[in-house]
């Protein structure tokens, strides 16, 4: 069954997602750091959402959507407008050739991301483990 | 949307005479010490001086350079204040002069710092760089990656930016007629590879395909040539073509897993960067297999193999690499380059970590998972054909 992209529900279906994946266990066994996946509102989609990922060698200690963005302070900041957001989503384009082309910004500690760039791109695949509907 | 990068390309018998129309006060050449002996150093500062511009000299640039060998050579340029960094010689001296470049501007990113992500460096503002390559190998005076050693945790940092593409490429074959057959087979090697995993990775694209089907000819037709006889030039001038040319098509595609695992086991065990990734090559090419059987085809033609019916072309051609690679005495696997198999098993996690950790993994058609990549060194070091 599908899930709307933005709620609980689907943020819940990526940490099992993460729970299950093997790849991403393995890809982000070093990884240490919580983030804020920032969905910004653009000209097809008006609202916007904030999902937090508490991540942790290879592990999702929590993950939830947040509603005010002073609730945590996380080591890193994806943002990006809804419909680039939705290109991943949807596969039709690769999520790190966003961030090197800047539709996707990056905020952190970029020394790790550049240590395990894998742990990144098996975040994203476990994004797209499961069906996702979007809000029109 | 995705960019086309790379830098003015000045080629060809004399071109290093270009440097006597730039303009500027002071460059910092960055260079080795064997750079030096050979002559070629004077001969970049005549030609800059014809252009009434003087030059201070950092020499110190080791094979696989290190993270304090930029410091180092960063605090000269503090003291000096260049307005033109020319870097001479091989891929680990354009390397150092990059990283030392992007933090003599920008002196709030630390080298390790450097990734593909940010989009503003604003580089170009107190000096300007120029690159003469005196091997054919790396393409790294056209591209905008670089490949530091961080000695402490002992890997291989790949750095990437679009920014820090030199501002000109200096490809001047009379440069690399010096240089000895084993370094001229080994960057060679190292030239095969980019255009092969710059043609094969998902990030291949329209403009970077015919470059690298085009170094892979000047390759196969002019490397064993360059090998035998260093001084036709004709070989000489195709090679240094062919590595300008495979890493302008690399660099806007990116590599694959020959590179995740050489720079991986080049680190640990000291192996000469085309040499390692070379070795990897045809491991590669099985491990990818199927799943770019289409492009192997596209190689093949290009290269004037000829596929028998019934065979994969990807065969085909991993017999083409494995028989060029021992006419110009490559080795074949990782145990013909005499390392213990003790020394070997005791890396093995090493590698392992380091091969997953690297980026050229993310392009790669197929990734492997940690099970596999250890296989794949295992097979490699006992020479035998992937067949997982």
């Amino acid at each position: 069954m599908a899930i709307l992209f933005g709620t609980q529900e689907w943020v819940d279906a990526l940490k099992d997602a993460l729970k299950k994946s093997q790849a991403y266990k393995e890809a982000a066994k070093n990884w240490e750091g919580d983030l804020y996946i920032i969905v910004e509102p653009d000209a097809a989609y008006k609202n916007r959402h904030i999902l937090y990922l508490d991540l942790w060698h290879g592990e999702c200690r929590e993950a939830r959507v947040i509603t005010d963005e002073n609730e945590k302070s996380p080591k890193y900041r994806i943002s990006g407008p809804f419909t680039s957001m939705k290109q991943i989503l949807d596969k039709k384009v690769d999520p790190v050739q966003s961030m090197m082309t800047g539709k996707i910004k990056v905020k952190g500690d970029m020394a790790q991301i550049m240590k395990m760039p894998r742990a990144a791109v098996e975040l994203v695949n476990c994004m797209t483990a499961f069906e996702t509907v979007f809000p029109s | 949307m995705w960019y086309f990068v790379a830098p003015q390309v000045v080629f060809g018998q004399d071109a290093l005479s270009h440097l006597a129309q730039l303009k500027g006060k002071l460059a910092f050449i960055v260079t080795d010490k064997n750079i030096v002996k050979l002559g070629i150093v004077d001969k970049v500062k005549e030609q800059l001086s014809q252009a009434g511009i003087g030059a201070t000299v950092f020499d110190e640039v080791e094979p696989d350079p290190s993270l304090q060998t930029v410091e180092k050579g960063v605090a000269l340029m503090n003291s000096c204040a260049p307005d033109l960094v020319v870097a001479v010689g091989g891929g680990s001296v354009m390397d150092a002069a990059k990283a030392m470049r992007v933090q003599y501007e920008r002196p709030d990113i630390r080298p390790e710092e450097i990734n593909p992500f940010i989009s503003d460096l604003g580089l170009g503002r107190k000096c300007k760089l120029v690159c003469i390559s005196t091997t054919s190998g790396t393409g790294a005076e056209a591209t905008f990656a670089i490949v530091l050693t961080d000695t402490t945790d002992q890997r291989k940092l790949s750095l990437i930016n679009r920014e820090i593409v030199p501002d000109i490429a200096i490809v001047d074959p009379e440069l690399a007629r010096g240089m000895p057959p084993q370094i001229t087979a080994d960057t060679g090697m190292d030239v095969l590879t980019h255009a092969v995993e710059g043609f094969i990775c998902t990030w291949k694209n329209d403009f970077t395909d015919g470059l690298c089907l085009k170094a892979l000819q000047l390759v196969f037709q002019y490397l064993p040539r360059a090998v035998r006889d260093g001084n036709d030039m004709e070989a000489r001038e195709k090679m240094h073509n062919a590595a300008c040319i495979a890493g302008i098509g690399f660099i806007n595609a990116l590599t694959a897993m020959a590179h995740a695992a050489g720079h991986s086991w080049g680190a640990l065990f000291h192996i000469p960067h085309g040499r390692a990734v070379g070795l990897f090559l045809p491991y590669t090419i099985e491990f990818i297999g199927e799943a770019r059987e289409e492009l192997w085809s596209e190689i093949a033609y290009a290269i004037k193999l000829r596929v028998p019916e019934g065979e994969r072309a990807g065969k085909v051609l991993v017999q083409a690499i494995r028989e060029l690679a021992r006419n110009i005495n490559q080795p074949l696997n990782i145990k013909e380059t005499g390392i213990p198999s003790e020394s070997f098993q005791k890396a093995i996690p090493k590698l392992i970590d380091n091969v997953m950790a690297d980026g050229s993994l993310i392009v790669s058609p197929r990734i492997p998972d940690a099970t596999e990549a250890e296989k794949f060194f295992q097979y490699a070091y006992e020479g035998k054909s992937i067949d997982f």
